[in-house]
């Protein structure tokens, strides 16, 4: 049986930057009035290329036995560190079990693509499935088109031998070193060459050859394309990229630029997985990734695509997006804007690294601990049980909470803290099937929350540790959507 | 069967700071404060000290770790000198050690002092504290205002409590005490506030105003105890004792298993619980003359009528709203400001409690002396109500 897609899943931050907002703050400095359509999505401050991969992970998993995952590759730009494993945060984050491989794929808009060929490899020679990820959150200058042109996002793929949704026809690389972009190790934001070079030069004759290839290996001809997938900030590239190959305008995919931008690595992937939600049996996608060279991947969509659907998917995530018009906010989460922070803000972050790996699971994998005498769960786990006036004494084994729901006990909402999305709300979490957690609340709004308001759990960012440069990571709570806004009770 | 300390240790002198932002004075200047006027009041000289327990809380912007801070500022005999650190409780745990090392035989005379310096930090509110390597991990950054407004949620759901008559009910407990605090010239705050003023406050966590709030402040008390007897050989009458001092601890059944509401402070019904019966009260509401309860938020208050059995469950937002804890009602509460007007330099809030009964009950309460008190409570909590440390004391005439 041969290697494909297995599964697929993306993930968009609920933030939706009004673009409006931003022209019109800039506009005194670089008057941009033709910009102003449309948003990008936004990563909340608490976000970054793990938590979205992570997530996306999650939409594609579903409630899958994910003991079975043998890898975990994580492809983006911007990874969160240059040493650690990021794909190993992602690893600990899905509790997948200990014996995975995990890689971190970066370096190139086209990294996941390139991905993609080593989760197929991987998938092709091991006992289970392969994860892909890919995410980015890019930093841009304020006043640049790339801030406009950007947005954040992932994309989770799942490559295996088992009943493949779509199978792979072809891969295709060219490898040249053509700076149309670059970023020096240490920086945080790309520089670009100009744009008339990059399409005429780059794209219009590096691309035709490396689809060309592509099509030519997996023996569909250019107008039996059905879908084509080429991400790219240039206006109407990919049309005149299709007509070059070959391929009929109408298979272009749109690529959503109106609504949440160029979300980089991941762009090519979230795109495909937006496909796929709609496709058809039999239906050939070429999705076609332009940076350093070219890569091209060639799918045909298998009779079982309807038989998976990601949790939410491309569709339901772009429908829970939230307009943000506080151009300032974006700046500040992008780091471009210093807030003043109070002392409160000043207390040292510094993560104990002994502890962490003590209780990485319970941390990372929000794992507790289940009493297997009482079947009453704890968080943190514990030696001794809570049960009242008969602690028991090494009884609980590992319980994930992380996958279910539970219900706000007791809330509040504060200004007093120093927190990046005032008011900082946390409260007190009943979990299904039992277990309780005093957490934070993230992607709310004030009057988001109340007694008996039904939450999920999302992996984020806890703190930073802007002294050493650390970021640790934990689970919060998030108002399960399509539920009716809360009474005040 | 253990026989509890009800009446085994008297009170022979009390002392306590001015309570406020106390630019002008250090930690060692506040526990001179509140210990010159206790050893005035006892009457005895230093050397008559057998151990003494000192009570502080934050270490980084008080007075350091260990007994030498005290032994120091007070150059105390060369004493055993303990530092107790028990949240904001630790002042009544203090208390505790000295009253129990009296009951025991093993002092005649003992010491307890709680001292704070909060107000060198820079900044409003408590100081930040630090909780250890793990819990930060997975724990939020809280704060102390939404710890304890997350009982006024709660609360509200089990009860079926509009927001605006909780709202107004909180309002009343920090009306009453600001009331109260007027007369009191050691109070932090002494102006009174009016319920609009209260209401329209800006919100620090929902759904608790500024007024809903402690103050923040420095300030230091101390008490010397002793047995009856030895008081009444120093030429002591109308002795005040210790009826019962309890302290009870959470387990973490409230935050981790599922079974509490979250509307009520499951350690101060059992203190209340155990005091009473240590006491040898079986009817409080008759019997307690009045009470200092810890008011670190109007919604404690409120709540911790009903855990010390004062009003019935679900009954407190009446009972607050007619009055009953008002200086002129039935049990009066905070007739000396509370955290409200004191502030809460940590360490020192539970002995400042016990103060106020100590006056009332010997009629030295000045302007705000209530007719005839006969026992006294004071509740002093420290944490947050899924996870504390919970102290009730019990005091009267002899």
């Amino acid at each position: 049986m041969n290697v494909g897609i297995v599964g697929y899943g993306a993930y968009i931050p609920r933030l939706r930057l009004s673009r409006k907002a931003v022209v019109e703050a800039n506009a005194w400095f670089a008057p941009q009035p033709s910009r102003s359509k449309g948003t990008r999505s936004m990563t909340n401050w608490d976000e970054d290329s793990i938590t979205m991969a992570v997530a996306a992970a999650r939409d594609c998993l579903g409630a899958m036995d994910r003991t079975t995952v043998r890898a975990v590759l994580l492809a983006s730009a911007t990874l969160p560190f240059a040493e650690r494993l990021n794909a190993g945060v992602v690893a600990g984050a899905l509790d997948l079990d200990e014996s995975v491989a995990a890689l971190d794929l970066t370096g190139s808009q086209t990294a996941a693509l390139s991905g993609f060929a080593q989760a197929a490899a991987l998938a092709a020679v091991g006992s289970g499935p392969v994860l892909l990820t890919a995410a980015d959150a890019r930093r841009t200058r304020a006043a640049s088109s790339s801030e406009l042109d950007y947005g954040d996002g992932a994309a989770a793929f799942l490559l295996g031998k088992d009943r493949p949704i779509a199978e792979i026809l072809a891969q295709a690389s060219i490898t040249v070193d053509f700076v149309d972009r670059f970023r020096l190790a240490g920086q945080d934001i790309d520089y670009h060459w100009e744009e008339r070079w990059v399409r005429d030069e780059g794209i219009s004759k590096i691309m035709p050859r490396a689809v060309a290839q592509a099509l030519a290996q997996s023996g569909v001809e250019a107008a039996r394309v059905d879908r084509f997938i080429f991400p790219s900030t240039f206006a109407k590239v990919d049309a005149v990229l299709a007509k070059k190959c070959g391929i009929a305008p109408e298979a272009v995919v749109a690529n959503l630029a109106d609504t949440i931008g160029d979300t980089g690595v991941a762009h090519g992937l979230l795109l495909l997985a937006q496909v796929l939600e709609t496709a058809s049996p039999g239906q050939v996608i070429v999705l076609a990734q332009f940076g350093s060279g070219a890569q091209v991947l060639v799918l045909r969509v298998t009779e079982r695509i309807k038989s998976f659907k990601p949790r939410l998917g491309v569709a339901r995530w772009l429908d829970r997006g939230v307009i943000e018009n506080s151009y300032t906010r974006f700046l500040v989460y992008k780091d471009q804007l210093q807030v003043e922070r109070g002392m409160r803000g000043e207390q040292d972050k510094k993560t104990a690294l002994t502890t962490a790996y003590r209780h990485h699971r319970a941390i990372l994998g929000l794992v507790a601990g289940r009493c297997s005498v009482t079947g009453q769960v704890h968080y943190p786990p514990s030696r001794y049980s809570y049960t009242q006036g008969a602690p028991a004494l090494d009884t609980q084994e590992p319980y994930p909470l992380a996958e279910r729901q539970g219900t706000v006990l007791s809330w509040s909402a504060e200004f007093l803290s120093f927190h990046l999305s005032p008011p900082h709300q946390y409260g007190q979490i009943d979990f299904d099937g039992g277990g309780r957690i005093l957490m934070d609340f993230t992607d709310v709004a004030q009057g988001d929350i109340a007694t008996g308001t039904r939450v999920e759990m999302v992996f984020r960012i806890k703190d930073t540790d802007e002294v050493r440069g650390f970021k640790r990571y934990f689970w919060k709570a998030t108002p399960v959507p399509g539920q009716p806004a809360p009474e005040r009770t | 069967m253990a026989t509890g300390i009800k009446d085994k240790v008297a009170i022979l002198g009390m002392g306590c700071s001015k309570f406020g932002e106390r630019w002008d004075a250090s930690p060692e200047d506040l526990m001179v404060e509140a210990y010159t006027e206790a050893l005035k009041d006892a009457g005895i000289s230093p050397e008559q000290i057998d151990a003494a327990w000192y009570s502080t809380h934050m270490d980084d912007v008080g007075t350091g770790r260990g007994g030498t801070p005290m032994a120091i500022a007070l150059r105390l005999p060369n004493i055993g000198v303990t530092r107790v650190e028990n949240f904001c409780a630790g002042g009544t745990e203090a208390v505790r050690a000295a009253v129990y090392a009296v009951a025991a035989g093993a002092c005649d005379i003992a010491l307890a002092l709680g001292v704070e310096k909060l107000k060198d930090t820079g900044y409003g509110g408590l100081p930040v504290a630090t909780v250890g390597t793990y819990i930060p991990q997975w724990y939020p950054n809280a704060v102390a205002p939404a710890n304890f407004a997350q009982l006024a949620s709660a609360y509200r759901a089990k009860h079926g409590v509009a927001p605006e008559l909780l709202k107004r009910a909180i309002a009343h407990v920090s009306v009453k005490s600001h009331a109260n605090g007027a007369k009191n010239p050691k109070a932090h705050f002494r102006q009174a506030v009016t319920e609009e003023q209260v209401l329209k406050a800006p919100i620090i966590a929902e759904p608790l105003g500024l007024y809903d709030c402690a103050g923040v402040s420095d300030g230091a008390a101390a008490v010397i105890v002793t047995r009856p007897d030895i008081a009444r050989s120093l030429g002591k009458r109308g002795l005040v004792t210790f009826k019962a001092l309890q302290v009870v601890v959470s387990n973490g059944w409230e935050m981790h298993s599922n079974e509490w509401d979250g509307s009520y402070v499951h350690t101060a019904r059992i203190a209340a619980k155990r005091a009473y019966s240590e006491a040898g009260i079986s009817k409080p509401r008759q019997e307690i003359s009045l009470t200092e309860v810890h008011d670190c938020f109007s919604i404690t208050e409120l709540v911790t009528m009903e855990d010390l059995q004062l009003s019935d469950e679900g009954g407190a937002v009446r009972d607050v709203l007619d009055g009953v804890f008002d200086a002129e009602g039935r049990i009066p509460c905070q007739i000396d400001g509370g955290l409200k007007c004191f502030g809460h330099p940590i360490g020192a809030s539970g002995i400042r409690m016990l103060y106020e009964l100590y006056l009332q009950l010997q009629g030295r309460a000045g302007a705000r002396q209530l007719p005839d008190p006969r026992i006294g409570l004071t509740h002093n909590l420290g944490g947050q109500p899924s996870q504390n440390v919970c102290t009730v004391s019990i005091v009267g005439l002899e």
